[in-house]
Parts: structure tokens; C-alpha cells; sequence
């Protein structure tokens, strides 16, 4: 009987994973273009998605291998595009089984992204591992994929095709953001203040000769900083653990 | 190339998997500080922004067709909010625009 509902569990992950599977291939497609411009191989695209799951993460270390750039400046770069995972992962945290196996959190973990996260988050009660597992299954390959597949065919599509599907990666970080901005203030202006910050520093001299990666490091860290600083964000987290405690 | 691609690879994997992993594992309980919070909350609009803007001006080679796209793309994500349907917009976008102007 357990062994059935958890067959069943993971084929609703199967079920719900495919749209996001879909939508990752596209995205990593265009990824596979950007890279395939660093001079990565299909395989070593495939690797890098498998093994990192994370858009606007690789696409910072894509633009860091591109740029030479040293070891030290590929981790940090990585740590700051991804650190939102941080706070999913904690957000997470509390909605596992108190004594839940320490392999299902190690495996579930494994693969913490904003749709995955989004939809195990979703549902009530209790972290149920063979959700996110199916879900996984058909998520991963997507992405995975869809990198090593931009980067072969980036080579056989005519140069202005390639240069137009790049574009992709950009509306994908803008169905992102400016969505939210809607709602938050702080956040819309937060968007216009970075645009500005991050075209006139690239102007300015001494901030003009930092790689592109360093810039991005140094602008997150002073206009985020500034911001919780000015206005701390006061989520509805409280709320959402509530009812979480309630449904749980 | 004086850095090997491999290494990359891995560093990135490893210290995406530790930010995933650690709190998953370890916490019992939620982060309380303010600023921390707030902070998290708001680095990821903050870096995605800073990647997209100038960025996707270079990214066609016509700094007309970037701006397009990027018009096109701000409003849509604005009415929308579809993943999908934004991402593929800016490709057509930049594509007429790169054959018309």
C-alpha cells in the first residue's frame, strides 16, 4: 500500500514537472547558445546544467568563463546569482517532516529552483520526496538537454537566428522581475535604480575595467544591502507558516 | 584559455548544491533577522536587473533591437507574466528587428 501511494505521488510530480520541463528547455536552449559563444561543448553544456540546475547562476558563470576570469571570482559570482536558493531552501526547511531521512532532504534539495520549489511549496501538508522526485525526472533532462542542444544547434543556425534566440535568456530575467514589481514598489524602483547602476558603471572609470561578473557582485551587494537597510521587507512569511502549521 | 572548463563547472555545481543543501539539513527553525531577510529578498531582482541592463543591448549586435526587445519584453512581463510567452516575444522582436532596421 505505502509502496503504491508512492508510485502515485511521484507520477503526480511526473505530471506537474512536464510544463516546467517544457519552459526549461526553452530556456536552456538559448543558455546553450550563450554558452556555445564561451566555447563550451555540448557535452561540457550538459554537465553544466545537470549539475547546476540554475538559470541567471549559469548564465554568470557562462559569462565568467567567457571573460577568463579567475576561480575565486566564478564562486562568488555563483553564490550571489544563486543566493535566493538560500532563502527557498530555508523556506523549505520548515515545511519537512520533523524526522524526515536525511538522504530524502540531501535528494530533494538537490534540485531547489523557483518553479520546482514553487510547486512542492504548493502543496499542503508535509515535503512528500517522491513528489519532488517525479517532478525531477522529467525537469532535469529538460534543462539539461535543452543547454546541449542550444550548443549544437547554434552552430548549424544562421548567425541571426542565434543572435535573436540569445534575447530569450534576457525575457525570461524580465517575466522575473518586473511582475513582482508590480506589486512591491520598492521592488519597481529597486529594477529601474539597478538598470541605471549597472549601465553607468560600466561607464565610469575604474568601475569599467572590473569583469562584467565583479560588477554584478559589487552592485548586488551595495543596492541590496541599501535596500533591506531603508526598507525592510516585512513578507507575509509569518501568514504563510501559519497556514502551513494549519494545513500540516 | 589559462582556466580549464571542468573546474568551473564544478566549483559552480558544488557551491550551487551547498546553498540548496545547507539549510534544508540544518535548519529547524526560520531566519529571523530583519536585514538578512530583507536582503535575500532582494538580491535576486537586484542581480537579474544588473544582468539584463546594458547587457541586452550587446547581446544582437543592434543596440536598436536589443532596446526593442527589452520594451517589448518589460511590457508584456508587465500584462502577462508569462515565462514562455515573454522569452519568445523578445526573440521575435529582435529578429524583425534586426531584418527591418
Amino acid at each position: 500500500m505505502k509502496q503504491k501511494n508512492r508510485r502515485q505521488v511521484f507520477l503526480e510530480g511526473v505530471r506537474d514537472g512536464m510544463p516546467i520541463c517544457f519552459g526549461y528547455f526553452a530556456v536552456s536552449f538559448s543558455l546553450g547558445i550563450a554558452a556555445r559563444n564561451a566555447g563550451l561543448s555540448p557535452f561540457q553544456g550538459f554537465l553544466m546544467s545537470i549539475l547546476n540546475n540554475a538559470s541567471a547562476g549559469q548564465y554568470a558563470l557562462i559569462t565568467t568563463i567567457a571573460a577568463d576570469a579567475t576561480y575565486a571570482e566564478a564562486i562568488i559570482i555563483t553564490l550571489v546569482a544563486n543566493a535566493r536558493y538560500l532563502l527557498m531552501s530555508t523556506a523549505m526547511s520548515q515545511r519537512f517532516r520533523p524526522d524526515e531521512k536525511l538522504g530524502h532532504r540531501l535528494l530533494v534539495s538537490y534540485d531547489i529552483t523557483d518553479e520546482l520549489f514553487g510547486i512542492a511549496i504548493a502543496r499542503p501538508g508535509y515535503i512528500d520526496p517522491f513528489y519532488s522526485y517525479g517532478a525531477f525526472s522529467v525537469a532535469l533532462p529538460g534543462w539539461a538537454f535543452g543547454t546541449a542542444f542550444g550548443i549544437v544547434m547554434g552552430n548549424l543556425l544562421p548567425a541571426m537566428i542565434v543572435r535573436s534566440l540569445s534575447v530569450a535568456l534576457y525575457g525570461m530575467f524580465l517575466a522575473i522581475i518586473i511582475p513582482p514589481a508590480k506589486k512591491n514598489k520598492v521592488v519597481g524602483a529597486l529594477v529601474l535604480i539597478s538598470f541605471a547602476c549597472s549601465y553607468g558603471a560600466g561607464l565610469m572609470p575604474y568601475l569599467k575595467d572590473l569583469s562584467e561578473g565583479s560588477r554584478t557582485i559589487l552592485l548586488t551587494v551595495i543596492i541590496a544591502s541599501a535596500a533591506a537597510l531603508l526598507f525592510p521587507h516585512e513578507e507575509e512569511e509569518g501568514a504563510e507558516s501559519a497556514k502551513w502549521e494549519v494545513e500540516a | 584559455m589559462s582556466h580549464n572548463i571542468y573546474i568551473y563547472i564544478l566549483l559552480a555545481a558544488l557551491v550551487s548544491y551547498l546553498l540548496r543543501m545547507v539549510p534544508v539539513t540544518l535548519f529547524k527553525k526560520p531566519i529571523r533577522n530583519r536585514f538578512v531577510r530583507s536582503f535575500l529578498y532582494y538580491v535576486p531582482y537586484v542581480t537579474l536587473s544588473v544582468m539584463t541592463f546594458p547587457a541586452i543591448l550587446h547581446a544582437t549586435g543592434s543596440a536598436a533591437a536589443g532596446a526593442l526587445a527589452l520594451a517589448v519584453g518589460a511590457v508584456l512581463s508587465f500584462a502577462t507574466g508569462s515565462l514562455p510567452l515573454v522569452a519568445s516575444a523578445c526573440c521575435v522582436v529582435a529578429l524583425l528587428a534586426q531584418l527591418i532596421l
